[in-house]
């Protein structure tokens, strides 16, 4: 069994609205039923865009916020129904990393201070000698200097006070640490000694990781499972490699397709998948599949209608989405979305100045005109569809970049051949 | 360089460095204190408040004749406007009634800091313990919690509502006339003025993230709001403090003024002596003056100080 299990949690947050009295007007469905599990010893990684319910999803395992439907069993026990005295004895298992490292340390606590608080709670330790003595240790094992028991937060730097974060969540000896955007507060740097100490200390302490990230280079690296949420709810959910290997639902497609890749030849060959459209609001999300209001794959029949269920498809490798198989295979017409070359937009790669190159520019001439005219076009059709969706212009901000260096490519060679010709005439007049 | 100033350098580096590593903290109402120290108007606030503790404490003592003894009664008349000014002996006048004006002036200082420091304690303990109350059912008392903090909030807003001179008047008419009224009908207005300051004031700290890291630690709700919340709510409320003590005075010297004060009128207290002096302002204007400079310059001096503090605690302004 699992050590930690997640069984359709759901976390509503109500609307409030009223003078005297609170009146429910609706609810913002942050975390819209959710299972998962994490197995010992492991690190589950949760990625998605900001306002996803990544962050609530964590703080409801912890409770919290509260969860309004569903159940979080660690080892045997459900934390959704425990009362709140002896759920506040059960935090001793389950802690937390928070994402800001100095708001989330007591501007006026010392770190002996700081870190003694959780084991005062929990009755750890007879008296603050023998405390001390653990701090002292925990410490060390993070790799701050014991000097540092005296110090306020305020004279640490970033990556330190996470590392006090990280020692805070360690005194408690807990099963499960939850990391709350453990590192995108910091340095590139010092990200990488911070999730290489939780590395170390997975390893040493044999600790659960539930890890929750929107940087999909640091979740590849320290996951050993990864689930992708949008909008309150998982959409995939795969081993580390093979999620990286081969992204099976559309929203993972697109977000994978938004990293760059460092081999400069892949780059230029790679394909990128642009999103139609934003977010749409946790309080009054679409009717089937969350995701059909912006998949370049939705159909008309089932996706609007029917919520896809996250469905085993090999391989551990879970996805929600009703045509998995029919995408994969590429029978499936993408519908709406953008595909562009992953080409730096608006940077010439060779200036056309070479002879040879004299017909492909007055192509590019050509190919300008029509460019423009598309833009135009583009503009007309902008304004009138301005109120109607905002989000076309990034596609079409898209068109117009690569129009625009057409016609600045075009610009080039006319201003080539205008020269040219002024030699030829001045020759003519010579002779 | 010879070898022996190289491993000099090198003794007095690891000397340094061992320093440091002994070294505590600097917490951060240290680094405020020491802010506060390098503030010249804090300076000059924090020498006139302790020039007139001083005052207040040995006025009493060195005061050259006795505040209510008449002796000169002989050499003053009031209907006749009649004064006597400053003169070798009596070096700010005479009263009405005769009386030294500068004994009056030094004993008087004793009442006058008594009537700010005991209003202010009133309000200020009382409005922490109610801002206190509401600010923790607030933060962590669920739904319930906020029920209750709305319905104490609204019974706070009641007394906010009322104009703070008009409801110190009733109750210093209610009450009856006496020095004891004056300090708590002072004390009553600053209530809700502190109750919604630390409430606010709590509330900001309540979304805190250490408040939120406190709670998945495990941590008693009790202590979360005894050892996480408050403390990192008090610096407004301290600066409220220090700035309120300038306007009990003045408010207290208001109510005596409209003649709410001490009954007894031989107690000199600088409020007092103000309105008694406004009947003889025409001939003799010195006799308000004195009670007056006297009010302001204290008032300043706490005023300054507040100041101060108020930009020495503020977190924007750390270091």
């Amino acid at each position: 069994m699992s050590l930690l299990e997640l069984d359709g949690v759901k976390v509503h947050f109500p609307i409030k609205k009223g003078v005297l009295f609170d009146r429910t007007v609706g609810h913002v469905y942050a975390v819209d039923g959710i299972s998962l599990k994490v197995e010992a010893g492991q690190t589950y990684g949760l990625v998605g865009e900001s306002g996803c319910g990544k962050t609530t999803l964590g703080r409801s395992v912890l409770r919290l916020v509260d969860i309004t439907e569903g159940s979080v069993v660690l080892d045997g026990t459900d934390l959704a129904k425990l009362p709140s005295e002896e759920m506040r004895r059960f935090r001793r298992r389950l802690q937390m990393v928070f994402q800001d490292p100095l708001g989330s340390l007591n501007p006026r606590q010392n770190i002996e201070s700081i870190l003694s608080e959780g084991m005062v709670a929990h009755g750890i330790g007879k008296d603050q000698e023998e405390r001390r003595e653990k701090i002292k240790s925990i410490l060390d094992k993070v790799g701050l200097p014991s000097n540092a028991l005296a110090r306020y937060p305020h004279e640490f730097s970033g990556g330190q006070r996470q590392r006090i974060g990280i020692a805070r969540a360690l005194v408690l000896e807990p099963d499960v640490i939850i990391c709350d955007e453990p590192v995108s507060a910091l340095d590139v740097s010092v990200q990488a000694q911070v999730i290489n100490l939780l590395e170390e200390l997975q390893e040493e302490l044999g600790l659960t990781y539930l890890v929750i990230a929107h940087d999909l280079a640091v979740v590849r690296h320290i996951s050993d499972t990864i689930g992708v949420m949008y909008l309150g709810s998982l959409v995939e959910e795969a081993p580390s490699d093979a999620l990286y290997a081969e992204p099976k639902h559309p929203y993972t497609k697109a977000l994978m397709s938004a990293v760059p890749v460092p081999d400069p030849e892949v780059e230029d060959r790679r394909e990128r998948i642009l999103l139609i459209g934003d977010l749409p609001s946790p309080a009054n999300p679409p009717s089937g599949c969350r995701f059909h209001t912006r998949c370049p794959w939705a159909q008309a029949e089932r996706c609007g209608t029917e919520r896809p269920e996250l469905r085993d498809v090999g391989g551990g490798h879970r996805v929600a989405c009703h045509y998995t198989e029919e995408i994969a295979a590429g029978t499936l017409k993408r519908t709406t979305g953008e595909v562009v070359p992953a080409t730096r937009e608006g940077v010439e790669d060779v200036p056309p100045t070479l002879p040879e190159q004299a017909e492909k520019a007055e192509a590019a001439v050509g190919k300008a005109e029509q460019a423009a005219k598309a833009v135009r076009a583009d503009e007309v059709r902008a304004t009138d569809e301005a109120e109607k969706s905002p989000d076309a212009g990034t596609t079409e901000k898209a068109t117009a970049g690569t129009a625009k260096t057409d016609t600045e490519k075009a610009d080039h060679v006319g201003k080539a051949d205008v020269e040219k010709a002024d030699k030829a005439e001045k020759a003519d007049e010579a002779g | 360089m010879s070898v022996a100033t190289k491993t000099d350098k090198i003794q007095r580096l690891a000397e340094l460095a061992a320093v440091k590593e002994t070294s505590t903290g600097a917490s951060l109402w240290r680094e405020a204190f020491r802010r506060l120290k390098r503030s010249k108007m804090a300076v000059i606030g924090a020498i006139v408040i302790g020039l007139f503790i001083v005052l207040a404490i040995v006025g009493p003592y060195i005061a050259p004749f006795s505040p209510t003894a008449q002796t000169w009664r002989n050499e003053v008349f009031a209907n006749r406007g009649e004064f006597v000014g400053m003169r070798s002996e009596n070096w700010f006048g005479l009263d009405h009634l005769g009386r030294d004006m500068f004994s009056r002036m030094l004993v008087g200082a004793r009442q006058t800091l008594l009537v700010g420091v005991v209003a202010t304690m009133i309000g200020l303990i009382i409005g922490f313990v109610i801002g206190g109350l509401s600010g923790a059912f607030a933060t962590l008392g669920g739904d319930t919690g906020r029920r209750i903090d709305s319905v104490i909030m609204r019974f706070i807003d009641m007394m906010l509502a009322m104009p703070s001179l008009l409801l110190a008047v009733s109750i210093a008419a209610v009450m009856g006339q006496s020095l004891t009224t004056v300090m708590i009908a002072v004390g009553v207005v600053q209530i809700p003025v502190f109750a919604r300051l630390l409430r606010g004031s709590m509330l900001a700290q309540g979304s805190a993230d250490y408040v939120l890291a406190a709670k998945s630690l495990g941590v008693r709700k009790r202590r979360i709001v005894l050892s996480q919340i408050i403390p990192n709510s008090l610096s407004p409320v301290i600066v409220q403090a220090t700035l309120s003590l300038a306007t009990a005075i003045i408010e207290a010297a208001a109510l005596s003024y409209l003649g709410l004060g001490n009954p007894d009128p031989a107690i000199p207290e600088w409020g007092v002596m103000l309105t008694q002096a406004q009947r003889f302002f025409d001939n003799a204007p010195m006799m308000a003056v004195y009670p007056a400079v006297g009010i302001i310059i204290t008032a300043l001096g706490f005023t300054l100080l507040g100041e101060a503090m108020r930009e020495a605690l503020d977190p924007k302004l750390r270091g």
